[in-house]
């Protein structure tokens, strides 16, 4: 389902002329894209397109040239990482990024959304919201079952779906996700197809994916990125036959 | 039922690793050692406080400290300062020019006491500055490197700038700080002689004392979230900062709490010995302070204790018969720690008398499967990464 673009200004993220230029070099070049609230937004496009890079910028990692990011009304440019997440974004990176250190429990209940100061952390209990919380998420991302294993013991898509879960865990309003099928078995990126159809029902998404059909199956729009800047963007069908799309990415 | 034995026996075998060191430090040790080789001891468990505080901040967080001495110096020196005013009356010092000020101010010419001195009347002033002194330097240099992310080898190489920066400043500036010499003869703590033997057994128990508290804090930040937090961000910072958390401020908490025990300390170390001087502040001991550390296990904080205590009475040993050799067996034991049991001595004895033990607990340990977050639960209340969590290799 396609939703229909407006202008009222009642988006969930509105990207605007985003520049981010690392030494001249400009790896997102003037860029501006709207995600409506629940939407599944992928984008796609060539190697060193700045997909990932505009992922960095809307969380802080990278910090832009110039440019606006308004989520929720709120400007992000000027917010730290963290200040960010409190907003409501939150982050998967390209390569499974857990605590391998610590059990599944534990990667889930440091991301719960409490106790995120110095004294807060010393005080923090593991209470029944808590565990009710951490055991609601690792049903939803399928490891009810690995619970108390360290993370490092987790094949490679459960550790994919564990860090989604460290999101989740933190009720963002906007999920980021880069490549959450990259290195995935066929079944797994099934499963994997299912969780996010899921997690969409109470959130919008914005992921970087180059498996097409896979994009087939999430997204309601596409936006193709190419050289820091939007090819084209639109429904999967109106994308798949843009001939520039074509010319720089899918091939004749 | 079930549930609360479980929990016991945790409590009971982490219990009896302390109860252990307790026996070995309170009653084996004194009843053993004559006053002079317990003060020996005792003087090494100083070093003791600053392995912990590289236990929390190297070990766990992964921030490696080359300058834990500057705070070892700053609670010692704190200590020394009070000590020095206090043997320095009228009385004591009426053959100087000036007399009522200490000695080495004298010989230097310097007419009246330092405006920095003056707080140094106090004893509440400087127990307060034993840890409050080391812990502002800390929480200063915390704010500096790490709100801009200054870490690894680069912070390692600037504290290790700080300790000779700290070193240069105390020898340059003898009329204010006692130069090269130190801080010495000092005699009295509130009017009690701190050099009998006697004294010098209740100082020992003190510092006995006053290392558990430190181990009983350490233990409690490892078992709580904030332990939790601090692993997770020496491995995966960034999944810390997107997790929410803002991971300078982690850093700094534990940068200041292991000058903090450092301060702690170094203060004990002036009360055992009777001086403080450069020399056990600067490069090479801050980096000695790391092989106590390395050597006991760097995950550990019950391993840190073993560690200064044998690294320290190695030293002695050594020392004694064959002075020249030491610097050469020091640096072997760290090669020979790093390269073939990198986690120390806890890490040994995780590997090879754990399976032991595990067999004397046998009948006690139970296969628990199902109830997977109330285990989960108690563990938390447990958790101590060197005792009962798989330990992954660390990349």
């Amino acid at each position: 389902m396609s939703t229909a673009k407006s202008n009222s200004g009642d988006f969930l993220l509105a990207v605007e002329g985003l520049t981010v230029s690392f030494d001249g070099f400009k790896a997102v070049d003037d860029l501006s894209f709207y995600l409506d609230p629940k939407e599944i937004r992928v984008i796609i496009g060539p190697n060193g397109a700045g997909k990932t890079t505009v992922l960095d910028l809307i969380c802080g990692k990278t910090k832009a040239t110039s440019g606006s990011i308004k989520f929720a009304g709120k400007e992000l440019t000027k917010l730290k990482e963290h200040q960010i997440v409190h907003s409501g974004v939150g982050r998967k990176f390209q390569t499974p990024s857990v605590f391998e250190d610590l059990t599944v429990f534990e990667n889930l209940e440091v991301s719960y959304p409490q106790g995120h100061s110095v004294i807060g952390a010393l005080a923090f209990k593991r209470d029944a919201a808590v565990i009710e919380a951490v055991e609601g998420v690792a049903k939803t991302i399928f490891l009810t079952e690995a619970l108390n294993e360290p993370a490092a013991l987790l094949s490679h898509g459960q550790k994919q779906w564990l860090e989604i879960g460290m999101l989740l865990i933190q009720k963002p309003d906007l999920l980021m996700l880069d490549e959450p099928v990259a290195g995935m078995s066929v079944a797994e990126r099934k499963k994997t197809a299912e969780l996010l159809r899921v997690i969409t029902k109470d959130h919008t998404v914005l992921v970087i994916e180059h498996d097409m059909q896979f994009v087939g199956d999430i997204a309601d729009r596409v936006t193709v990125m190419h050289q820091g800047k939007v090819l084209s963007e639109g429904s999967i069908e109106h994308v798949k036959s843009d001939p520039k799309v074509i010319e720089v990415y899918l091939g004749h | 039922m079930k549930h609360s034995s479980l929990m016991k026996w945790f409590v009971s075998r982490e219990g009896l690793y302390y109860l252990a060191l307790a026996f070995l430090l309170v009653v084996l040790l004194p009843l053993a050692l004559d006053p002079f080789r317990l003060n020996m001891v005792g003087k090494y468990l100083t070093y003791a406080f600053v392995a912990i505080g590289l236990v929390m901040c190297w070990g766990k967080a992964g921030i490696l400290s080359l300058g834990q001495g500057v705070f070892f110096g700053l609670g010692g020196y704190s200590m020394a300062m009070f000590l020095k005013l206090e043997a320095s009356t009228p009385e004591a010092t009426a053959i100087q020019s000036t007399p009522g000020i200490p000695d080495f101010m004298d010989w230097n010419q310097l007419t009246e006491l330092p405006w920095f001195w003056e707080p140094f009347h106090s004893f509440s002033f400087t127990l307060l500055a034993v840890i409050g002194v080391p812990v502002l330097l800390a929480f200063v240099i915390g704010i500096a490197m790490f709100t801009r992310r200054v870490g690894g080898v680069y912070f390692a190489i600037i504290t290790q700038a700080i300790a000779a920066v700290l070193t240069i400043l105390i020898i340059g500036q003898q009329g204010y700080t006692g130069g090269v010499n130190g801080i010495t003869d000092l005699q009295t703590l509130m009017g009690w002689d701190i050099r009998t033997d006697e004294a010098r057994n209740i100082l020992y128990f003190i510092c006995v004392g006053m290392l558990f508290l430190c181990l009983f804090v350490a233990r409690l930040v490892q078992n709580r979230k904030l332990g939790r937090i601090l692993v997770a961000m020496n491995a995966q910072e960034m999944r810390v900062r997107f997790s929410g958390y803002d991971v300078a401020a982690f850093k700094i908490f534990v940068f200041c709490l292991a000058a903090a025990f450092a301060g702690i300390g170094g203060a004990l170390f002036t009360l055992l010995v009777g001086f403080m001087s450069p020399s056990f502040i600067g490069i090479v001991a801050s980096i000695e302070m790391v092989i106590f550390c390395a050597l006991g296990g760097r995950l550990s904080i019950l391993g840190a204790v073993y560690g200064a205590l044998l690294v320290n009475a190695a030293k002695s040993g050594f020392s004694e018969s064959f002075p020249e050799l030491w610097p050469f067996a020091m640096g072997a034991l760290f090669i020979g720690v790093v390269l073939a049991f990198p986690d120390g001595l806890a890490g040994l004895y995780k590997s090879y008398v754990m399976p032991l033990e595990n067999k004397v607990f046998k009948r006690n340990k139970r296969k628990t499967v199902p109830v997977v977050t109330r285990q989960a639960a108690e563990k938390a209340d447990d958790y101590s990464p060197m005792m009962d969590t798989y330990s992954p290799e660390k990349s």
